[in-house]
């Protein structure tokens, strides 16, 4: 037990120290323009403008094709923020210093006028950039303390990785116990055979010799050893029978070289911009040729290059030809597995490398997951329902309050064979 | 409580107990029989077993290795409005020879695959009939014309236009033949091309005539209009012949006014009252309280006594004639007079002579302007079968110049058709634009083909004032061209045709006054796809309106003549089936498969005969074997096989039209017999019946019909079906009521006190279904409508003579017979005027349910909604489930029915390309070897609960409605969640609180449990049958 305490202090630690880590990131705050609220409504509806104009070129934390946003009310007046982002042209125009240089820094590009915004609107956009989407890493952190709190509180549930560290210093610990035994036989065989008081039968009984042939003919031995074989070659048929049908890592190669990494990665294009049907429909949507030619109208190559890609090229022939492009499908369900994007994206709130892995660093995407029904069910089983805000739910949570545990989708009937067959 | 002592049966096998039906009446399946015939020896040996085990481990571990590629191909251009796997849903119009429904079609990725009734219009109100539910199908039909062609060659438009056009200016008298055309721009366009050729004439017809009833109009009133009808208005309804449930002029909205008049509550226990005087039980006469048997001959006499028993109770003179007396009528004619104002008489007679008398009745009654409107005339039949003989002498004598044919098959479904063949040849020029190369089409020069109404434009005025429109809801298929838009081009007219409705619209938008928006105007006519004009407003061409009553004394003269008091004793009454109808839509294996409402037999047509009939000539029929007949009448004679029919008036017999297609397709050609051929207009009329010179005796050669009726009984548990009289629902509203105890413990206590399971809790939703079954009137809607929705195979004639039909939804119908009877042969007299009652039935989503506890992979389960589930992936086929399933619901894929050659020639929405389209990409097409049931439209529950969830909001009463219930047009089906005690379904039941049980506090005294004894719990709930009669009589 002493091993495992340790180890687990030592997560401990360092989970402490992580927490601290978080407080004091989020103690370094910028001194924000006092004026700005920092009401959870005000962020809300602030990040839902920010989603709708400003994310395909701002992030909040990391400069895009303009610059991060965060602190901007520190850094600049609040006035002259406004104005630029209500139109940042005039602004320009008018030979403001800052925004001169601010547009030369971004290879004088066009920020497009965000008039239509209301003082109020813009306020909580404010909101948003200098407040938003801070809490989630406080969030976990907290989460990952009290995770490794009750750890370990209950003594129950080991972590597997401590388990097999504890398995191999029990190996270890035998082995020398082994070893040690086998050295007290050895001298004291010879400390009985240099004692003269042993009468015959006792000096043939200490050194006798183990007959090992003997052993190894045995049946005993055989049935053991053909048991242990048989074993192994059935369990490994049965791993290769689960493999069939399904195709983790496929990565077909498409008529297009197309970049997730460049595009997802790089770029960050949000994945609605292209899969468009993600939060209405059951199929993403492969997007479709014109969808690529909004950027591809005027990006004719890949790195500021001369001249037109021959991948990109491709995008101009199809439309040229009104041929579509004809892509390999990835990811295969079988026919007798419904399977709805929405209900997993826009209701569930499921992150979209849930399920499709680190597909911004995919040069060629491949399938992450295995998609069979118990890595299905293993999620249904485990996801915790994201029920706030959702009428839909009311009841259910109401009904379900008198219960210690989560509301699961497996709660909701989230294994039931007609959730995703008829 | 009062116990049913009725005997019901589904089959003349079960009211005598027929040797062989016992023995197969509690087998859900038949033995295993093989579809193709095999030798002797049949299956496989262990020798076949090993090789082929050998080559399918082989097969499987090839196959495993490597996945097959599949494509993902967008859109090169995506349009906006179309989202794949979003379905889109656009108002529409379904129009044909006179029939009518708007629509609601719902795409999917830019096809259309389902048709819905649009609750917006103020005729159909949201009903459907199962020839508009299986219309989508004929979209995607293989026998559809690919492009134009002239004299047999396929061409081009331009060459078609061209050559036409000259030949047209040059032919002389042009006729146009047409069905009745409801279209105000059709007939525009049509105007404009006679504008062009000058001698240019429209000749209209229908294949099921209403032209008595049009002419009798203009006898008496001076005005050839077709009334509306307002049967939910009536208290007392009369009907000598017309089944206006089933196929007379507009059934979907009389089905739904109808059923108004049905619906009884506690809280309004009143209902209307139904005669009917037939010969054919019809579903209309099925549903009906007092049903009398009278052979046509003596039709005219009946309905003219009937006008001297009301006549003389008016005080008016008697118009003479023989009269007669017929069990029931005199008991009709009282209570029309008690109920004057609010009564109803019509008459399915296409004899003018007979609508004189009926219009004169309803004028004594008072009904004209409350039940029969003449204000608001109908424009559904305005076909002129006088006019139309004419043409035929005319094209013969070789005076017509040019002949068009314009959507219509004169040659299949016209009464001289074979004369009218021989004379097209005669016409210089012959032209036809139907969208397949049918009877009439395959004899003309030159083809230029129509899209179908799901590719078109098109605008409607079904009722004076009434409009709606048509908007095509996917690209033409083929090389087809909008007729209307041929019209226009060949009268010089380069317009489209939508340009063209548009400008007609125009003026209808024109009354609307200034400041309204043309656009905005047309996108709501548009959407809502129907518009109600003021009375101001309205297009050009709005028919004048009826005044003075005429005289009657012409056509009772006409009847004395033409009826007699004596039938012949052999007289044949011809009618249109309620799923194959006229016939135009033959080729769809949806309403082959439909099983009809009464006689439950598919894939054929028969001669109905009366049980005396079949009796006196020593015919027994059994588990569908019957004989043939031969059949000789008009100067025609054919051999059909015989049905034996309960309620078969005497003397009589029945034929269905729409069968005997030579040139419809593959699924239709050859099916039956060509009732057409027996239609005879010498009287200036066509005549749907014949009653002189009919000769039928039995040919001895023996013959099976595929029949489902005597399938799946409840083998003496005769509590399925519970009813009562009004007067005993007026007393006491549990009244028929079938309460079962069981004894436990020393008491009596109910079935639902005593149970093995535990029971569930539905926390969140709680699915259920009421069925009224006073409401339903067994038209089969739902059946099509489920075979769509849910991509049932049709499995053809020979597998449902094996009993392996693979609908979900079925309607039982049950016959009667009285207390009384307890010898067999009593039964049988009894049974000769049965009454019929209708009950559908699909899986009940037990709660107790007894196919989930024995299948032995657990393919079955319980949802959490209340819902019996079935997963096709996991089940293996032991068919356990439906051995224990007491309603014999579940259906076995005894075989591939998709891409299978073997099927292919009656499956045709899983076997072709083309057909596929129709398919729901939401349903899965099952396999061989698994079992299917009513999975109560799952995919729509989902799709509703994501749609609300997706919205942040609780599911709304109303958002999901299964495929049954929004294909009735009475209303007896209603879905929804009983654990919402605000929801329709719960208000129906009367269930009062929001309780989260799996049993709920049922407190509707109608509402009970088919086999309520054996506590299975089901989900689907069924009211009892009310008759509106004094006692329970058959």
């Amino acid at each position: 037990m002493s091993i495992k305490r340790s180890l687990l202090g030592v997560s401990f630690r360092v989970i402490h120290l992580m927490v601290l880590f978080f407080l004091v990131l989020g103690f370094q705050a910028y001194a924000v323009d006092p004026e700005v609220p920092d009401s959870e409504d005000a962020i809300s509806a602030g990040q839902s403008i920010f989603n709708a104009n400003c994310k395909t070129c701002h992030r909040l934390d990391q400069k895009l094709i303009g610059p991060a946003l965060r602190g901007v009310t520190e850094r600049r007046e609040l006035e002259w923020t406004k104005q630029f982002i209500l139109n940042s042209q005039v602004l320009i125009q008018s030979g403001d210093p800052i925004a001169v240089e601010l547009f030369a820094e971004y290879n004088n590009t066009v920020m497009p006028p965000m008039d239509f915004l209301g003082d109020g609107e813009l306020m909580n956009l404010l909101a948003y950039i200098e407040y938003g989407d801070k809490a989630e890493p406080e969030a976990a952190a907290a989460d990952a303390g009290a995770g490794g709190e009750s750890g370990g509180g209950s003594g129950g549930g080991i972590p597997s990785e401590y388990l097999t560290i504890i398995l191999v210093v029990l190996v270890i610990v035998l082995i020398l116990v082994l070893v040690v035994l086998g050295l007290i036989v050895s001298v004291l065989t010879k400390y009985m055979n240099n004692s003269d008081k042993l009468d015959a039968d006792d000096k043939e009984f200490i050194n006798q010799k183990t007959d090992y042939l003997s052993i190894l003919k045995s049946d005993g031995f055989i049935v053991i050893v053909t048991t242990i074989v048989l074993a192994f070659v059935v369990k490994t048929a049965v791993d290769g029978l689960y493999t069939i049908g399904v195709q983790e890592g496929y990565a077909p190669s498409q008529p297009i070289a197309y970049s997730h990494e460049l595009h997802a990665g790089e770029y960050e294009i949000p994945c609605q911009y292209c899969h468009t049907g993600v939060e209405i429909g059951k199929s993403a949507n492969i997007p479709s040729a014109n969808i690529c030619m909004n950027c591809h109208m005027h990006i004719q190559n890949v790195g500021g290059q001369e001249g037109i890609s021959p991948e990109i090229a491709k995008i101009y022939a199809a439309v040229d030809n009104d041929q579509p492009i004809e892509w390999v499908r990835v990811h295969n369900l079988p026919d007798l597995a419904y399977f709805n994007h929405s209900q997993h994206v826009a209701v569930g709130g499921v992150e979209c490398q849930t399920c499709h892995g680190p597909i911004e660093e995919m040069e060629v995407v491949y399938q992450h997951s295995s998609l069979t029904m118990g890595w299905c069910i293993d999620c249904h089983r485990n996801t915790e329902i994201t029920t706030r805000g959702n009428e839909y739910y009311d009841k259910l949570v109401q009904l379900h309050s008198e219960s210690k545990d989560a509301l699961k989708v497996k709660d909701i009937g989230g294994l039931e064979c007609a959730k995703c067959h008829y | 409580m009062k116990e049913n002592k009725k005997t019901y049966w589904k089959g003349l096998e079960q009211l005598t107990n027929d040797p062989e039906f016992v023995k197969h009446a509690d087998q859900e399946f038949p033995g295993f029989t093989s579809k193709k015939n095999q030798s002797e020896d049949g299956g496989s040996s262990r020798r076949d077993f090993l090789k082929m085990m050998g080559f399918s481990v082989a097969a499987a571990s090839l196959a495993a290795c490597e996945a097959p590629v599949r494509k993902a191909i967008p859109y090169v251009n995506k349009p906006v409005d179309i989202n794949p796997s979003v379905p889109n849903y656009y108002a529409s119009t379904f129009a044909s020879g006179g029939d009518y429904a708007s629509i609601v079609v719902k795409t999917r990725e830019g096809r259309p695959i389902k048709i819905d009734g649009n609750s917006l219009s103020p005729i159909t109100q949201g009903g459907t009939n199962a020839i508009v539910e299986a219309s989508v199908l004929s979209l995607y039909d293989k026998a559809r014309l690919t492009g134009p062609q002239i004299n047999g060659q396929p061409a081009e438009w331009p060459a078609l236009d061209a050559e036409l056009g000259s030949k047209l200016a040059s032919a002389g008298s042009i006729k146009i033949v047409s069905n009745t055309i409801l279209s105000p721009s059709t007939d525009r366009a049509i105007r404009q091309f006679a504008e062009r050729y000058g001698d240019v004439e429209l000749v209209t017809y229908d294949p099921i005539s209403n032209y008595g009833i049009t002419r009798a109009s203009e006898t008496y009133y001076g005005s050839r209009t077709l009334p509306s009808y307002h049967f939910d208005k009536a208290k007392v309804i009369a009907s000598f012949g017309a089944d206006f449930l089933g196929s007379w002029i507009s059934p979907i909205e009389f089905a739904r006014q109808y059923s108004k008049g049905r619906k009884i509550s506690k809280e309004s226990p009143e209902m209307s009252r139904h005669f009917q005087f037939e010969s054919n039980l019809s579903l209309t006469g099925a549903n009906a309280d007092y049903r009398t048997p009278l052979a046509p001959s003596q039709s005219g006499l009946a309905v003219l006594s009937l006008y001297n028993m009301i006549a003389g109770k008016a005080g008016a003179g008697s118009a003479g004639g023989a009269n007669l007396d017929v069990l029931h009528l005199s008991r009709a004619a009282d209570e029309l007079w008690a109920n004057r104002g609010n009564s109803l008489v019509v008459s399915g007679s296409n004899d003018p002579n007979v609508q004189v008398i009926i219009h004169a009745i309803n004028e004594l009654l008072g009904n004209t302007g409350s039940t029969v409107d003449f204000q608001n005339p109908v424009y559904f039949r305005k076909g002129d079968d006088q006019r139309m003989n004419q043409l035929v002498s005319e094209l013969n004598s070789g005076s017509v110049g040019a002949v068009i044919f314009y959507n219509c098959n004169p040659v299949y479904d016209f009464g001289g058709g074979q004369a009218l063949a021989d004379g097209i040849a005669k016409a210089k020029v012959s032209v036809a634009t139907s969208e397949v190369k049918n009877e009439t089409a395959s004899l003309v020069q030159y083809l230029a083909p129509d899209h179908h109404y799901l590719e078109s434009w098109n605008d409607f005025r079904p009722k004076k004032g009434l409009y709606s429109l048509a908007q095509p809801t996917i690209t033409p298929l083929f090389n087809t061209r909008q007729a209307q838009e041929s019209f226009l081009k060949w009268a010089g007219n380069s317009n489209s045709y939508y340009d063209f409705i548009r400008e007609d619209w125009q003026a209808l938008h024109g009354g609307l006054g200034e400041g309204s928006d043309f656009q905005s105007f047309w996108d709501n006519c548009l959407h809502d796809g129907v518009y109600q004009a003021s009375e101001a407003e309205g297009m050009e061409g709005e028919e004048e309106t009826v005044s003075a009553a005429g005289d009657i004394s012409a056509a009772v003269a006409a009847i004395g003549k033409r009826y007699q008091a004596q039938g012949s004793g052999s007289e044949l009454v011809i009618y249109a089936k309620v799923g194959i109808g006229s016939g135009t839509f033959a080729n769809n294996p949806w309403l082959h498969e439909m099983p009809d409402p009464i006689s439950k037999a598919t894939w054929d047509n028969y001669l109905t005969v009366s049980q005396k009939w079949a009796s006196d000539n020593g015919l027994q029929m059994k588990e569908g074997a019957t004989q043939m007949a031969n059949v000789s009448a008009n100067g025609v004679s054919f051999t059909v096989p015989i049905l034996v029919q309960p309620g078969q008036a005497e003397g009589t017999f029945g034929l269905a039209l729409g069968y005997g297609r030579t040139a419809a397709g593959r699924v239709a050609d050859g099916l039956g017999v060509n009732a057409y051929a027996l239609l005879n207009s010498s009287n200036g009329y066509v005549s749907y019946d014949v009653t002189e010179g009919v000769s039928v005796s039995l040919s001895g050669e023996s013959y099976r019909i595929a029949q489902t009726q005597t399938h799946q009984t409840y083998m003496g548990r005769n509590f399925v079906i519970q009813e009562a009289t009004l007067g005993e629902y007026k007393e006491d509203a549990s009244a028929g009521r079938y309460h079962p105890e069981i004894y436990k413990d020393g008491e009596f206590v109910k079935p639902s006190k005593i149970s093995l399971w535990s029971g569930h809790k539905y926390s969140m939703h709680h699915w259920g279904l009421a069925i009224d079954m006073n409401s339903c009137i067994g038209c089969a809607a739902c059946t099509v409508a489920c075979q769509v929705e849910n991509n049932v195979a049709v499995v053809g004639k020979e597998e449902v003579l094996n009993r392996r039909e693979m609908a979900w939804i079925r309607i039982d119908r049950y016959y009667s017979s009285p207390e009384t009877a307890d010898s067999y042969k009593e039964l049988e007299e009894a049974a000769d005027n049965p009454e019929v009652t209708f009950q559908p039935m699909m899986c009940q989503h037990c709660n107790n349910a007894p196919c989930e506890t024995v299948c032995p992979v657990v393919a079955t389960t319980h949802s959490s909604e209340g819902l019996n589930q079935m997963t096709y992936n996991r089940c293996i086929g032991t068919r356990y489930c439906a051995n224990n399933c007491p309603y014999k619901v579940r259906r076995f894929n005894w075989f591939k029915y998709h891409d299978n050659k073997d099927f292919a020639g009656v499956n045709t929405a899983q076997n072709d390309d083309l057909g596929k389209m129709v398919l729901n990409p939401d349903v899965t097409v099952r396999a061989r070897g698994v079992m299917e049931k009513c999975s109560m439209c799952v995919q729509r529950i989902q799709a509703g609960k994501l749609t609300a969830k997706r919205e942040k909001r609780e599911v709304k009463d109303g958002d999901i409605n299964v495929a049954c219930a929004v294909a009735c047009p009475t209303e007896a089906l209603v879905f929804g969640d009983m654990n919402d005690s605000n929801s329709k379904v719960s208000k129906m039941l009367k269930i009062e609180e929001n309780s989260m049980e799996a049993i709920k506090e049922v407190n509707e005294e109608r509402a009970y449990h088919v086999l309520e004894e054996i506590n299975v719990s089901p989900n689907v709930w069924y009211f009892t049958k009310i008759r509106n009669k004094d006692k329970n009589e058959a």
